[in-house]
C-alpha cells in the first residue's frame, strides 16, 4: 500500500477523550444559569403546568431540528463556525462570522454575571450573612436609611455590591471589590481553558456534573420547608386560558431558543471536535431533552424555596398584626393565634372599629406574596439569598448555592469561549507555531480589560443592554440562514447524505419536514413577532435611585439617544456580517470569470479529505 | 393617735395612687413578652417578680447616682395587666409626694439596661420601656474582611494550577521539538515514516474514539474458507 504524505503531529485535530465529555460539555453548555432563573418565572406567568404545552410544541419542532443541524455540521466539517460556513458556501461566511462576533459579546458580559455570583459566593463565608442584615448609620443612632427604606438584601446587592448609579449615563468608577472578582473569574477560565478541549474536557465533569448534586440536595430541602407545597402548586397549576395570548408562545419558543444555545457557534466547534463518524442524532435528541429536564427539575427547588418565602413573609406579616393588637388591647400574649386571628379581627371590629383602624394594620394575603415573581438575576441575588437567610445553617446553603450557579456558568463560558477560540485558531491570520496557551491567555486577557467597563457603577445598566439587545435579535436572524443555507444553498439532499454517512442510517421524515418548512417558517415567524412587540415596548429601564419619592420601588427612566445608538449597533453588528460577506463574494465573483472556490454540487464535505 | 396614723396613710397612698397613672409626669410603660423569650421555660408574672422589677429599677437609681438613696418602696408599678403590661414612676425619697424627673430615671435604665435584662432573662425586645431607645451596639468588624481571605485563597490555587500546566505545556513542547528534530535526522537516512491514515495519525486512532464499520467488520464472512 502507499504511505500516504507524513502528518506533523501539531495539525492533528484535538479529540474528545471519550463521549461522555462531549455529550457533558454540550449540556453543560445548553443548562446554564437560564435553566434556574428564566424557565420557573415564565412558567409561574404563564399560566405553570400549562406553558409546558407551548415549550414542548416549541421543543419538538425548533430545538431538536436546529440543535441536529449544528451537529451535524460542525462534525462533518470539524472546523469552527467560520470556517465551516466559509466551506458550505464563501457566501454564507458571514452567518459564521456572526456567531462568532455573538460569542465574542456574550463571553464578555457573562462572565461578569459570573463576577457577581462570586462575590456572593466569597461573602457567604461569613456569619452572619452580610445581606441578612442592615449597617448602621453614620452617628450610630439607627439603621442605614437606604436599608431600612428597602430590604437588607436589597442594600447589599445595589449598594454594596453593584454601587449603582441613578442613571445609565453616570458611570462613576471602577469597583475594586469587582474588578478583583472578574479577575478571579477570568484566571479561572484561564485555567480551564488553557489548552482548549484538552483541559476543558477534565473541567466539564466538575462543573457539568455538580449542580445536579446541588439541585438534588436543594429539592430534598425545599420540599420539607413549610410552604413549599403552596409554592409548588402555585407555580404547577395549569391555567389554560393563557395559552390564547401569544406571548406566550412566543416566550416559549424564545426560551428554547435561547435555553438550547443555538447559533452562538458554540455547538458547532464542540462538535468538530467529534470523530466523523459519530450519531449527531442520538446526541442532539438526548442534549435537548436533557436540557429541558434539567429545567423541570430545577424548578422544582426554586419554587419550594418562593413558596416558603412567600409563607414565611405571610407569617411575618400576621405576626406583626398580632402584635399591634395585642400591645394596643394588652391581651395576654398567645391569646390571638395565626389560626384564630381572623375571628379575633372581625370580634375586634365590631365592637372597637376606631381603635383597630387607628393601628393601621397591613392586609396579609399570601397570593399577593405568592404573586411577587422575579427572573434574572433579582430572583438569584435579592429573592433566594433572602430566603436562604430564613433557613437554619444559611452559610452553608449561600455557599451551595452560589457554587451551583458558579458552575452552571462557567460550563456555559466553556463553550462560548470554544465558539470564539476555535475559528481564531483556524484563521490563518494566527501562526501555527503561537501555542495554544499563549492563544488563549490573549484572548482572555483582551476580554477581561474590555469587561473592566461593566465593573462601573453604571455596569449593571449595561449588562441589561447587552442581555437584551446583542443576544436576542441576532441570534433569530442567524439562524433562520443557518437553516436556510444548509437546506437551501448546500441542498438538502447532500445533506442528508452526509448525515447518513455519518450515523450509518437513513435521515427519517421527522428531519425531512422540520428542516425543509417547519423550522424555517417557525423561525421567521418568531423573529417577525419578536422584532414587532420590540419595536412597540418603549425604550426604558428600571433605575435604583434612593433620592426619588417612590423609593424602594425602581423609577422607569428613558434610554438617551447614544445609548439607543449603541443598542441598535449591538444588534446590527452581528447581523449585518451574513449581507455584507455575501455582497463581498458576489462582487469578488462577478469580477472573475469563474469563482473556483465554490463547493461543487458532487462533493460531499464530510466525505472527501478533511484536511 | 391611731386616726391621725390612718388619715396621714390613706393620704400618702391617695398621693401616690395619683402619682402612678398611666401617662402620669415621669411615668414610663413597661411591657414584657416572656412567653415569646422563653416559650416552654416562661415563668408567670406575678408579685415576686413585681418586687424583683422595683429592686432592680432601685438598683440602677442608686447606681447612677450615688446621691439617690433610692428605696424599694419608693418605685411605684400600676395598671398591671395580662399582657403584661405596667407603669412606674419612682418617688423622689428626699422630698415627698414627688417623682424624680424622666430624665434621671431613663439615664439610669439606660446605663443599666444589660442588667435588668438578664435579671428578667429577656433582651431589648422582649424587656420595652417604651420612650426609651435603646443604644444600638456597635458592628462588629474585623480587620480583614472574610471574603478578602477566602479570595486570597482561591486565586492562589488557581494560579499555582496555571503554572502547573504552562510549565508543563512548556516541557512539552521541548520534549516534541527534541523529538522532531531526531526525527528529521533519521529520516534524512530515509528509515522512518509515521503512518497515517486518512490525515488522522495512526496512534491517536487507537487511543481516542474511533468507530469499527459494520460493514466490514462482518467482512470474514464473505471469505470462503479453506
Amino acid at each position: 500500500l502507499s504511505v500516504p504524505p507524513e502528518i506533523p503531529k501539531e495539525d492533528v485535530r484535538p479529540q474528545w477523550d471519550n463521549k461522555f465529555q462531549y455529550i457533558l460539555s454540550c449540556i453543560g453548555f445548553a443548562v446554564g444559569l437560564g435553566n434556574v432563573w428564566r424557565f420557573p418565572y415564565l412558567c409561574q406567568i404563564h399560566g405553570g403546568g400549562a406553558f409546558l404545552i407551548p415549550y414542548l410544541i416549541a421543543l419538538i419542532f425548533e430545538g431538536i431540528p436546529l440543535l441536529h443541524l449544528e451537529l451535524a455540521l460542525g462534525q462533518c466539517l470539524r472546523k469552527g463556525s467560520i470556517g465551516a460556513w466559509s466551506t458550505i458556501s464563501p457566501y454564507l461566511g458571514g452567518v459564521g462570522v456572526g456567531t462568532w462576533m455573538v460569542s465574542v459579546l456574550v463571553s464578555l458580559y457573562y462572565n461578569t454575571v459570573l463576577t457577581w455570583v462570586m462575590w456572593y459566593l466569597l461573602n457567604s463565608f461569613q456569619e452572619p450573612l452580610p445581606w441578612s442584615v442592615c449597617p448602621l448609620n453614620e452617628n450610630r443612632t439607627g439603621l442605614n436609611e437606604e436599608c431600612s427604606k428597602s430590604t437588607s438584601v436589597n442594600y447589599f446587592w445595589y449598594r454594596k455590591t453593584l454601587n449603582i448609579t441613578p442613571d445609565i449615563t453616570e458611570s462613576g468608577t471602577l469597583q475594586w471589590w469587582l474588578v478583583l472578582c472578574l479577575a478571579a473569574c477570568w484566571v479561572i477560565i484561564y485555567l480551564c481553558i488553557i489548552r482548549g478541549i484538552e483541559t476543558t474536557g477534565k473541567a466539564i465533569y466538575v462543573t457539568a456534573l455538580f449542580p445536579y448534586l446541588v439541585l438534588t440536595i436543594f429539592l430534598i430541602h425545599g420540599l420539607t420547608l413549610p410552604g413549599a407545597t403552596d409554592g409548588l402548586a402555585y407555580l404547577f397549576t395549569p391555567n389554560l386560558n393563557t395559552l390564547k395570548n401569544p406571548r406566550v408562545w412566543l416566550d416559549a419558543a424564545t426560551q428554547i431558543f435561547f435555553s438550547l444555545s443555538l447559533a452562538f457557534g458554540g455547538l458547532i466547534a464542540l462538535a468538530s471536535y467529534n470523530p466523523p463518524k459519530n450519531d449527531c442524532e442520538k446526541d442532539a435528541v438526548t442534549v435537548a431533552l436533557v436540557n429541558s429536564m434539567t429545567s423541570l427539575y430545577a424548578s422544582i427547588p426554586v419554587f419550594s424555596v418562593l413558596g416558603f418565602k412567600a409563607t414565611t413573609g405571610y407569617w411575618d406579616c400576621l405576626d406583626r398584626n398580632i402584635i399591634s393588637i395585642i400591645n394596643e388591647f394588652d391581651l395576654p400574649e398567645e391569646s390571638i393565634m395565626r389560626q384564630n386571628y381572623t375571628l379575633w379581627i372581625d370580634f375586634l371590629n365590631s365592637s372597637y372599629p376606631e381603635k383597630i383602624a387607628g393601628l393601621k394594620l397591613k392586609s396579609c394575603d399570601l397570593q399577593e406574596f405568592l404573586d411577587q415573581s422575579v427572573s434574572g438575576t433579582g430572583l438569584a441575588f435579592i429573592i433566594f439569598t433572602q430566603a436562604i437567610t430564613l433557613m437554619p445553617g444559611s452559610q452553608a446553603w449561600a455557599i451551595l448555592f452560589f457554587i451551583m450557579l458558579f458552575c452552571l456558568g462557567l460550563s456555559s463560558m466553556f463553550g462560548n469561549i470554544e465558539g470564539v477560540f476555535t475559528p481564531l485558531i483556524e484563521l490563518r491570520i494566527i501562526s501555527k507555531s503561537m501555542p495554544k496557551e499563549l492563544l488563549s491567555g490573549i484572548i482572555c486577557l483582551i476580554c477581561f480589560f474590555i469587561a473592566l467597563c461593566f465593573t462601573l457603577n453604571s455596569g449593571s445598566y449595561w449588562i441589561d443592554i447587552f442581555d437584551s439587545y446583542a443576544t436576542s435579535f441576532p441570534l433569530l436572524f442567524i439562524a433562520f440562514f443557518e437553516v436556510v443555507g444548509v437546506v437551501y444553498v448546500y441542498k438538502i439532499k447532500r445533506f442528508s447524505k452526509d448525515v447518513e454517512w455519518m450515523t450509518g442510517r437513513k435521515l427519517n421524515l421527522y428531519w425531512q419536514i422540520t428542516w425543509r418548512f417547519v423550522s424555517p417558517l417557525l423561525l421567521l415567524v418568531v423573529f417577525t413577532a419578536f422584532v414587532a412587540l420590540q419595536i412597540q415596548k418603549p425604550t426604558t429601564y428600571a433605575a435604583w435611585d434612593p433620592k426619588y419619592e417612590g423609593f424602594p420601588m425602581k423609577e422607569e427612566k428613558a434610554y438617551p439617544p447614544w445609548v439607543l445608538a449603541i443598542c441598535v449597533l449591538l444588534a446590527v453588528l452581528p447581523s449585518v456580517f451574513i449581507p455584507l460577506v455575501a455582497l463581498f463574494h458576489l462582487i469578488k465573483g462577478m469580477c472573475r470569470s469563474k469563482d473556483p472556490s465554490f463547493a461543487s454540487p458532487e462533493v460531499f464535505l464530510c466525505q472527501g479529505d478533511n484536511s | 393617735m391611731l386616726r391621725v396614723l390612718l388619715i396621714s396613710l390613706s393620704v400618702v397612698a391617695i398621693a401616690r395612687a395619683e402619682l402612678c397613672k398611666p401617662d402620669a409626669q415621669n411615668a414610663f410603660k413597661v411591657r414584657l413578652s416572656i412567653k415569646t423569650a422563653l416559650g416552654d421555660n416562661a415563668y408567670a408574672w406575678d408579685a415576686n417578680e413585681e418586687y424583683l422589677f422595683k429592686a432592680m429599677v432601685a438598683f440602677s437609681m442608686r447606681r447612677y447616682s450615688s446621691k439617690r438613696t433610692t428605696q424599694i418602696s419608693n418605685v411605684l408599678l400600676c395598671n398591671v395587666t395580662g399582657r403584661v403590661s405596667f407603669w412606674f414612676v419612682v418617688t423622689d425619697s428626699s422630698k415627698n409626694v414627688t417623682t424624680v424627673p424622666g430624665s434621671e430615671i431613663e439615664a439610669a435604665i439606660r446605663m443599666n439596661r444589660n442588667r435588668i435584662n438578664s435579671a428578667f432573662l429577656l433582651s431589648d425586645k422582649t424587656l420595652q420601656f417604651l420612650k426609651i431607645t435603646s443604644t444600638l451596639s456597635p458592628p462588629v468588624e474585623p480587620s480583614t474582611p472574610a471574603w478578602l481571605i477566602v479570595f486570597g485563597v482561591v486565586l492562589c490555587l488557581i494560579v499555582a494550577g496555571i503554572i502547573f500546566l504552562v510549565v508543563g505545556g512548556i516541557r512539552q513542547h521541548k520534549k516534541k521539538n527534541k523529538e522532531s528534530a531526531e526525527r528529521e535526522s533519521l529520516e534524512e537516512k530515509d528509515e522512518v515514516t509515521v503512518t497515517a491514515e486518512n490525515g488522522i495519525a495512526c496512534e491517536s486512532l487507537d487511543l481516542k474514539a474511533g468507530h469499527i464499520n459494520g460493514v466490514f467488520a462482518a467482512d470474514d464472512e464473505r471469505f470462503t474458507s479453506l
